[in-house]
């Protein structure tokens, strides 16, 4: 059988039980050694005080009043021989008899000795010492407390004490708390098997809604557990139940819309592509034989070729940000040399003379090449356009994360604009005038970045810098879609 | 001049684009349908056509289709138009058998460039050697390959990509860098081209495709021919 951890339900459940099973255990012990204790040595105590009386009645009629020494000794050992006393004390004024003269006398304390000659019956005082406990007895020899001489009532002036052991009681009383002892150990484990059994009744339905739960989080919405009984765990597997229902029907909702809006995309796509294609073939045409037009028509071809390569452009962007919105999009994952991609980005674009480029050699990254120059594309050209020259690229690696900054020395960017400057379409000039791209450039530059697990940062203002953006991304990026 | 087939079902972009195919000197043959299209290269020599330009959406049998049924009988190259981020759809059409794709919207110069390249990749080769690679035996002046006597028909880019990669056996190309040579692309080419060539190469020339002994890949770099 497994251990149960400390910290689980069960461990807890093991360890209530077994602490309640002991605090009983011991509370029942510590009552019960209490009550016998007390009725045992009660008993002892009757018995000595009746033993005690009877045997200073019999002897104390032999003895005259004033008594000498002598006959105190005698009754001290007469005393002493017929009960259980391993010490009786006899004092008459100054004089003090003892059945045994070597013991010791302290055991008779100053307060019995006031309470003997104060009261007229048998006084009594249970004391400790050496570790052992002992009930002394003193009464005064008179009429009311022992019947012998000067039976009046009239004190003779003669006292007498008895000691006597109670360690018998004592061992007997300890005895019975060494056996309840000898039983809390199979109590406790009695009590930690019974929390098991019940920890189980609770914690396998528990289990079986945890396991549930795992499978429902990875995907598996057709997950139910059975629901048995009426108790709170019957209605708890009931709560799930019905919860993975509507997760099912929420997610099985949102993946028609998706795959609705995944087959609007490639619908749009090929729709809007089809005239597109026909007039860029075209368009291509008549701005070769442009040089061969009048002015009035070259420039009119010049314009539809131009804002028809803007529309594709467009276009393009549009369906590629609505393919990020479906989740339609992919990686293609290679190994790929850093300071030679950002540099084929550069002059692909006949950027090269433009912009400053600090590219180590030998950092090399898994990713997506096309979608890397995609943001690379979009950071530089966005720098080119609204910043001051001279614009860095600069390609880092630290760790297993990689980054590439793009800074240039224009004025930056204002607070407002920062925070909207990978917003669809947004504009800085509320003048709202046609940006030269298609508006849609930051947003698929950080939707490209989040795709590889990666981020585009944008520096706080500083002063003597422009905008710096980052693009960081882990180093070895798997293939994901 | 060369002999161009063109399958496009959209009108506008096949009256576009034969136009333009037409200024740059090619002989076109244009049609709406893969049947269509078929049918011309069934004709003896194939109607005199070196190359085709398949668009992949199209009524009837689809692009992938006559890719693979052009491919069945002949080493023609085979360029395909497809639309942007189609992803899946670029990889399916290599793997039936396309040499290289273009995405559309495509301006003409960029059609004339890809399919100058691809009829490159069919010309003469500059080596005129032939080498024996344990078995495999590679033609530079003839542009054949024979595997243990026997021929295997190759279109003209799987060839020059072998062609490419057996000239420095042992040397590792980047995908790039057979990406430049083979295909005449810029760095910006989809490397998913090269896999997909190297695959189709691997199923022809390997006894086991799937631990290859000749084409050779060399994890976060690229391709290697041998060690044998």
């Amino acid at each position: 059988m497994r251990l149960p951890r400390l910290d689980g339900l069960r461990g807890r459940l093991i360890i209530t039980v077994v602490v309640v099973a002991l605090i009983s255990a011991v509370t029942a012990t510590a009552l019960a050694y209490r009550e016998s204790r007390d009725a045992v040595l009660k008993r002892a105590q009757n018995a000595a005080v009746e033993d005690f009386r009877n045997r200073v009645q019999q002897q104390a009629t032999e003895l005259d009043v004033p008594t000498d020494p002598r006959a105190m000794a005698r009754l001290a050992t007469d005393v002493a021989s017929g009960m259980r006393a391993s010490l009786v004390v006899v004092q008459y004024r100054d004089f003090t008899a003892s059945s045994d003269p070597a013991a010791d006398r302290t055991r008779i304390t100053p307060e019995l000795r006031v309470a003997v000659r104060t009261q007229s019956r048998v006084s009594l005082q249970r004391v400790e010492q050496g570790g052992k406990p002992w009930l002394v007895l003193g009464a005064p020899v008179g009429m009311d407390a022992t019947g012998g001489r000067g039976g009046s009532g009239q004190r003779s002036g003669v006292e007498i004490y008895a000691v006597v052991s109670l360690a018998e009681e004592e061992h007997d009383t300890a005895e019975l708390v060494r056996s309840v002892q000898r039983g809390l150990l199979p109590v406790v484990l009695l009590a930690a098997v019974l929390a098991l059994l019940a920890a189980r009744t609770v914690l396998r339905p528990v289990r079986k809604l945890a396991r549930a739960t795992r499978r429902l989080a990875t995907g598996e919405l057709t997950i139910r557990v059975e629901e048995k009984g009426r108790d709170e765990l019957a209605e708890l597997a009931h709560t799930f139940n019905e919860t993975a229902s509507a997760l099912e029907n929420s997610v099985g909702e949102l993946r028609e819309q998706e795959a609705l809006a995944r087959r609007f995309v490639a619908d749009v796509s090929h729709e809007l592509r089809t005239p597109l294609a026909a007039m860029t073939i075209v368009s291509s045409v008549l701005e070769e034989d442009a040089d061969q037009l009048t002015p009035d028509t070259a420039h009119a071809a010049r314009t539809v070729s131009a804002e028809t390569a803007k529309l594709t452009r467009l276009v393009d962007d549009l369906i590629e940000i609505s393919r990020f919105d479906a989740r339609a999009v992919a990686l293609t994952v290679h190994s790929v040399d850093m300071a030679e991609a950002v540099r084929g980005t550069l002059a692909a674009r006949g950027w090269t003379d433009r912009v400053e480029a600090d590219l180590p050699p030998g950092i090399r990254a898994r990713l997506d090449r096309r979608r890397l120059d995609v943001i690379v594309a979009n950071l530089v050209g966005n720098a080119l356009r609204h910043g001051a020259p001279p614009v860095t690229v600069t390609v880092r690696a630290v760790g297993d994360r990689l980054s590439v900054s793009v800074a240039d020395h224009g004025p930056g960017l204002a607070p407002e604009v920062a925070r909207h400057v990978f917003d669809r379409f947004y504009k800085a000039d509320s003048a709202r005038s046609r940006s030269e791209g298609s508006g849609l450039g930051m947003a698929i530059a950080l939707e490209n970045a989040r795709l590889h697990g990666g981020t585009i940062e944008l520096a706080p203002p500083a002063p003597g810098v422009g905008a710096v953006f980052t693009l960081r991304l882990p180093l070895r990026t798997e293939s994901a879609s | 001049m060369p002999h161009v087939l063109l399958i496009e079902d959209d009108m506008s972009v096949r009256d576009g684009m034969e136009l333009v195919l037409r200024r740059h000197g090619h002989e076109v043959d244009a049609v709406a349908t893969g049947e269509a299209g078929l049918e011309l290269l069934a004709r003896p020599q194939g109607g005199g056509i070196e190359i085709a330009v398949v668009d992949l959406m199209l009524p009837g049998i689809d692009g992938f289709e006559v890719c693979r049924r052009i491919r069945a009988r002949s080493q023609l190259p085979i360029i395909m138009l497809t639309s942007r981020g189609d992803d899946l759809d670029v990889v399916s059409g290599l793997e039936a058998g396309a040499d290289d794709y273009v995405v559309k919207p495509v301006t003409g110069r960029v059609l004339e460039a890809r399919i100058r390249a691809a009829l490159r990749r069919s010309g003469p080769a500059t080596r005129t050697a032939s080498d024996d690679f344990a078995g495999l035996v590679i033609d530079r002046a003839g542009l054949t390959v024979t595997k243990r006597g026997s021929t295997v028909p190759l279109p003209p880019t799987e060839l020059r990509l072998l062609l490419e990669l057996s000239a420095s056996p042992g040397r590792v190309f980047s995908r790039e860098q057979l990406l430049e040579s083979v295909w005449d692309h810029d760095f910006l080419g989809d490397s998913r081209l090269v896999d997909a060539a190297v695959g189709r190469l691997r199923a022809k020339l390997e006894d086991l495709p799937a631990k290859p002994r000749y084409i050779q890949t060399v994890r976060g770099f690229g391709y290697r021919f041998g060690p044998l």
